[in-house]
């Protein structure tokens, strides 16, 4: 159970700097105005559907707050460790190094958690005037929650490729906005290819998630992401085995 | 308690160390010397369980420190060169972490971590940021965490590296006092220091072991010549001609003396102690004897002497510019 003593650090150390409630207060005041300007834009262009109209712009435009913030999230959860040389030392105590990866994770994703959360009143807050069909709105915060989670695998392996937090987040944006735009370029690509390309794009998936739709083929899809980003993070940790520690 | 046999670790092109082997019995304090890059740290890492070594063996407590590295890592209290903490914790939450690391019971892990803070003198600071504490404090948090859970082998690389001279007496009386069934590795660059803590040395340089012994051993063995450190109250040149004449001197040196008093470098013939017969020309004669005592090789010398010794096929001078490349300033 060694990985919840590191999940415990972690995200005390997250909470012990104001880094974290600053991560925190943009997310939820973007959120949180993006709810109030699309409900408007809703209301005033009289939208009928929930679903394929509010939830649907609510939840596109809280995709891009999650973008912005976690990758500020995970870049310090192994590049900190490696510039701090905490590194060398955790790898003396018995832990596995699956163990370590498992709190890490761990960490930043309840950190995710307790920063979505919160946003969940917005919609409380509405429910109160206008009662609606759960069911939709529960589908989407889903998406969001697995489309955070593959933010936070594919971050947590940048991190762990590097010692430098700005690089950490840069390159992560990089990765993630060009999953994004990976098929954007649908004019351009074939049929053929431009199916594998919407099979790949983080955002697509998500899409069917934001107008309330829960299709197993995006959950498998962002369960690999995730798996894959985690296996990966696991075989670099290893890499100190050739290469040494600074 | 520790047994490396034929270590060589490469990273890439570069060879740390090659073919190290050397046994630690139980209880037994021994120092790492050696110059910077010589390959201790690698070494001490390789115990420790950061990284495999590339061939070779090595076993901590009976467990080896590949195929059982779990096991092996927790016998083992490491120290690192880089000492590097959480700077936002203090420290009496920083130990309870490392406690819990370690897989200690709560129980066990309050009296480990008292033990430990009253063993490295931090009650004082035990509730203070480490982030706000001095080199000094934090080198004793390093310690402190590589105490809990009272490993049977304790790997210390350079414990007293950047402490002041205080400081390192007191780090230097700490790493004896943890002496009893407990096996030390320590590194260090600095003679005295081994003489001043380990049992036996073992002295490495560009990645190979040149030694193992004894610090008076090694001392001993390598000086071709016996000198003494003498400081006489008397004619200078009576005294120089009255102690060129004690059985075994081969030369003297003068050199200026404070107060009055001559300082004289005596050399003598290497197995012949001959400090008694010089100190009983001297009162013989009725001068005053202010100071009588042998002069031991330096770190420097010790190393010109070994890499000469093994350099069979180079010249002196040729393994003496090697070799001072490598020795600290």
């Amino acid at each position: 159970m060694k990985f919840l003593v590191i999940c415990q650090r972690e995200l005390s150390s997250y909470f012990s700097s104001f880094i974290a409630y600053i991560l925190i207060a943009v997310f939820l005041l973007l959120s949180g105005y993006f709810f109030y300007s699309d409900l408007i834009f809703f209301i005033l262009f009289g939208g009928f559907v929930l679903p394929s109209g509010l939830w649907q712009f609510v939840f596109l435009d809280m995709r891009l707050v999650t973008l912005l913030v976690l990758p500020l999230v995970t870049m310090r959860l192994f590049a900190e460790e490696k510039k701090l040389g905490t590194m060398e030392l955790m790898w003396t105590y018995p832990v596995r190094d699956g163990e370590i990866v498992a709190g890490k994770f761990l960490a930043a994703w309840l950190f995710f958690l307790i920063m979505l959360i919160p946003t969940v009143i917005n919609p409380v807050i509405f429910y109160r005037f206008h009662a609606f069909d759960l069911g939709p709105l529960a589908a989407a915060y889903v998406g969001v929650l697995l489309l955070g989670t593959a933010f936070i695998a594919c971050g947590m392996f940048i991190s762990s490729l590097t010692e430098n937090q700005v690089v950490s987040a840069m390159v992560t944006y990089g990765i993630l906005v060009f999953f994004w735009f990976l098929t954007w370029n649908e004019e351009a690509a074939n049929q053929q290819l431009l199916s594998i390309l919407l099979g790949l794009s983080l955002f697509d998936h998500f899409y069917n998630f934001s107008r309330g739709v829960i299709d197993t083929r995006d959950i498998a899809f962002f369960g690999l992401f995730v798996g894959f980003f985690v296996f990966l993070t696991h075989q670099s940790l290893a890499v100190r085995k050739w290469r040494g520690v600074r | 308690m520790i047994s490396a046999e034929h270590l060589t670790k490469r990273f890439g092109a570069f060879t740390a160390i090659e073919d190290v082997s050397f046994t630690v019995g139980r209880g037994e304090i021994i120092g790492f010397l050696g110059p910077n890059g010589a390959g201790k740290t690698t070494t001490m890492r390789v115990l420790a369980g950061v990284f495999p070594p590339t061939h070779g063996t090595a076993t901590v407590a009976g467990y080896d420190v590949v195929r059982d590295s779990l096991r092996a890592r927790s016998v083992v209290g490491y120290f690192p060169e880089r000492v590097s903490l959480y700077l936002d914790m203090t420290v009496a939450r920083y130990l309870a972490y490392v406690a819990e690391m370690k897989g200690l019971s709560r129980r066990s892990a309050r009296q480990e971590i008292a033990q430990a803070i009253a063993n490295c003198s931090l009650a004082p600071v035990a509730h203070r940021i480490i982030g706000t504490l001095s080199k000094g404090y934090r080198q004793r948090v390093g310690i402190a965490q590589a105490l809990v859970g009272s490993p049977r082998v304790l790997i210390l690389d350079e414990p007293t590296s950047g402490l002041d001279p205080e400081q390192v007496s007191e780090m230097r009386a700490l790493i004896r006092g943890l002496h009893g069934d407990r096996t030390v590795i320590l590194s260090t660059h600095i003679l005295s220091e081994v003489e001043a803590t380990c049992d036996r040395v073992i002295i490495i340089n560009q990645g190979r072991i040149l030694a193992v012994d004894t610090p008076a051993n090694l001392n001993h063995r390598l000086r071709r010549t016996s000198e003494v450190h003498l400081e006489v109250v008397g004619p200078a040149t009576d005294v120089v001609r009255r102690l060129g004449q004690v059985p075994g001197v081969v030369s003297i040196e003068h050199r200026s003396g404070a107060d009055g008093a001559v300082a004289l470098v005596i050399r003598t013939e290497r197995d012949r102690d001959a400090r008694e017969a010089l100190a009983a020309a001297v009162t013989q004669a009725g001068w005053g004897l202010r100071e009588l005592r042998p002069v031991l090789l330096s770190l420097e010398e010790i190393f010109l002497s070994l890499v000469a010794a093994r350099t069979a096929t180079a010249t002196d001078s040729e393994a003496r510019d090697e070799v001072s490349g490598y020795l600290p300033a």
